[in-house]
């Protein structure tokens, strides 16, 4: 195995020709990263340049590689979750409910009404959380540097919402195997109608300041084209490829925690260009926050979590009252709970793409095997294809476009 | 989304859990079988590829396949049983170009290999790492530090 590994082993080696003639265009190797503003993280691309086009184009990952995967067959199933935040740190929740859907599969339990919207709502808030990050760093890459402070100012909101929610802005944690965290706080209607109410005004804000911006539309449109064909084979899902026409949105194909019930439409564009991309996930935007309206207006009643005694933990209250609360307590919090052996997938439309968890179960109180099919791998695969031929300014523009978080890719 | 057998003389078994279809496939004929899915199934997507490591049993390693067909609007699972002594088994980068980077991240992660891959090398770890982090007798600590006197 050693000699197979040692056989592989290759660095990139540098080139930098001197030209035949001072007209002829010099082709040269630039290090792009890892440390470079507009990678959002750290990816190293090494592009091969000829005057000021890129030949190839050659992505290194990994630097954020923290072997949660390693750590989850560690950990019990419960603990799992708030690894799973740390995955696609601007989208945790969708991180959150595809393992809680996952798990919930495995052990064959059923979600009440209110738990499966409540997970709803919040996932939207975080998908309008992404998109508004996106949004504004991508509008900062290009050159447009107030998008970035409207961008934050909503996005202010929603972690204020989301703290609301669950005691914490970033690494909420909130939807658990079985249901969510905890209940809903007092004057949650209140908070979430303010923010939605004005939220699809900010998107038209947004269109306004970045449609009427020349520079914008010219940096754009018509650039980081990359066929559909070539999308589909590289395994590019989520906006980019609803961007060149495929309405391919698991939300509505593979409808998971109710959704189906949910009445929204899927973006598409047809240009396939960072313009499109831009159109899709404003386009979603606003779809998120109509989402976001019918479930605070239709939020059933009852239980937030599921009746299963042996996975959710008690209520406090019975915990120190209730003999077989108290038993139930101890069995969850010292040894876990077990989970059928079997193994599932289960994969749910992230603000980035599919998001899918594969888990194995052998019976015990951990799992087996975690492996998360995460969108941005998949995204970035395609990163090649789509910066052969472009011009390096251009590059920026497309890499923006992708959207992908480097934590989500290196995991 | 209940799938009708597939039938081809690679599968060895084919198994229904949890609503979702896995073929045990026979893995000298993976990319005949791949193949016939893509074109024939119409499984135009590969969603993941990926490696459960069964240490210390025998056939040691399980590579899986996650397909996906947008037209038929159906997942399936394909998986091949690799033994340990010489984790090989051919690439399906042919058939699906974006099965390249999950390869390599098998690779990486189980070291299992990948004959006719088009470039198989390390895409998470560095490239000078010793042994393959996510197989079970990989100390989750690496080999790096010793905590033995803790």
């Amino acid at each position: 195995m050693k000699k197979l590994f040692e056989e592989h082993v290759e660095t990139i080696v540098a080139t930098q020709e001197i030209p035949a003639s001072p007209s002829a265009p010099r082709r040269m190797t630039l290090n792009m990263g890892p440390q470079h503003p507009s990678t959002h993280g750290v990816l190293r691309i090494v592009l091969e340049l000829e005057g000021e086009t890129i030949i190839s184009a050659a992505p290194d990952i990994g630097f954020l590689h923290t072997g949660i995967e390693k750590e989850c067959e560690q950990k019990t199933w419960a603990q799992v979750v708030t690894l799973t935040d740390r995955v696609d740190y601007l989208s945790n929740l969708a991180n959150n409910l595809v393992y809680a859907l996952t798990v919930e599969k495995l052990l064959q339990i059923e979600i009440p009404p209110k738990a499966q919207w409540l997970r709803v709502m919040m996932t939207e808030l975080s998908r309008l959380n992404s998109h508004l990050v996106w949004l504004g760093t991508h509008a900062l890459d290009i050159g447009a540097m107030s998008m970035f402070f409207y961008c934050f100012r909503e996005r202010e909101d929603i972690l204020r919402i989301l703290e609301m929610f669950s005691g914490q802005r970033m690494m909420t944690s909130y939807i658990r195997i079985g249901g969510v965290a905890l209940e809903p706080p007092r004057g949650w209607q209140q908070a979430i109608g303010k923010f939605i109410r004005a939220f699809p005004t900010n998107v038209d804000e947004y269109e306004n300041l970045l449609d009427s911006n020349p520079i914008w539309t010219r940096r754009t449109k018509g650039v980081g084209y990359i066929s559909l064909e070539d999308m589909l084979d590289q395994g590019v899902t989520g906006p980019m490829i609803r961007a060149a026409g495929v309405p391919m949105d698991l939300r509505k194909t593979e409808p998971y925690s109710s959704y189906e019930k949910f009445d929204f439409k899927v973006a598409t564009r047809t240009e396939n260009d960072v313009y499109a991309r831009y159109r899709v996930r404003l386009e979603e935007m606003r779809q998120s926050a109509r989402i976001i309206t019918q479930a605070l207006e239709g939020m059933p009643e009852g239980p937030w979590q599921a009746d299963a005694p042996h996975v959710v933990l008690p209520e406090r209250e019975k915990m120190k009252t209730q003999m077989e609360a108290l038993i139930y307590h101890f069995k969850i919090v010292t040894e876990g709970f077990r989970v059928p052996a079997g193994e599932v997938y289960q994969c749910i439309e992230s603000p980035r793409g599919e998001i899918g968890y594969y888990i194995v179960s052998d019976g015990t109180s951990k799992p087996y095997r975690v492996h998360m099919r995460t969108p941005s791998f998949g995204n970035l695969q395609a990163l090649p294809t789509l910066l052969q031929g472009i011009l390096l300014a251009d590059s920026i523009a497309a890499l923006g476009s992708m959207d992908f978080v480097l934590g989500d890719t290196d995991r | 989304m209940s799938l009708p057998a597939v039938k081809h003389p690679a599968v060895l078994e084919t198994k229904e859990a949890f609503g979702e279809t896995t073929l045990i496939a026979d893995p000298a004929q993976i990319v005949d079988l791949c193949r016939y899915l893509k074109h024939d199934e119409k499984f135009i997507r590969i969603s993941a590829v990926t490696a459960v490591d069964w240490f210390p049993s025998e056939p040691r390693f399980e590579v899986v396949y996650h397909l996906h067909s947008i037209e038929r609007n159906v997942r399936l699972r394909v998986k091949c049983r690799v033994s340990g002594a010489s984790p090989e088994i051919d690439s399906v980068t042919p058939v699906w170009v974006g099965a390249d980077w999950y390869e390599r991240e098998v690779f990486d992660m189980f070291g299992i290999g990948f004959r006719n891959h088009p470039k198989l090398v390390r895409i998470l770890m560095p490239t000078d790492w010793d042994g393959f982090p996510l197989r079970k007798d990989y100390p989750v600590h690496g080999y790096k530090y010793d905590y033995g006197n803790e």
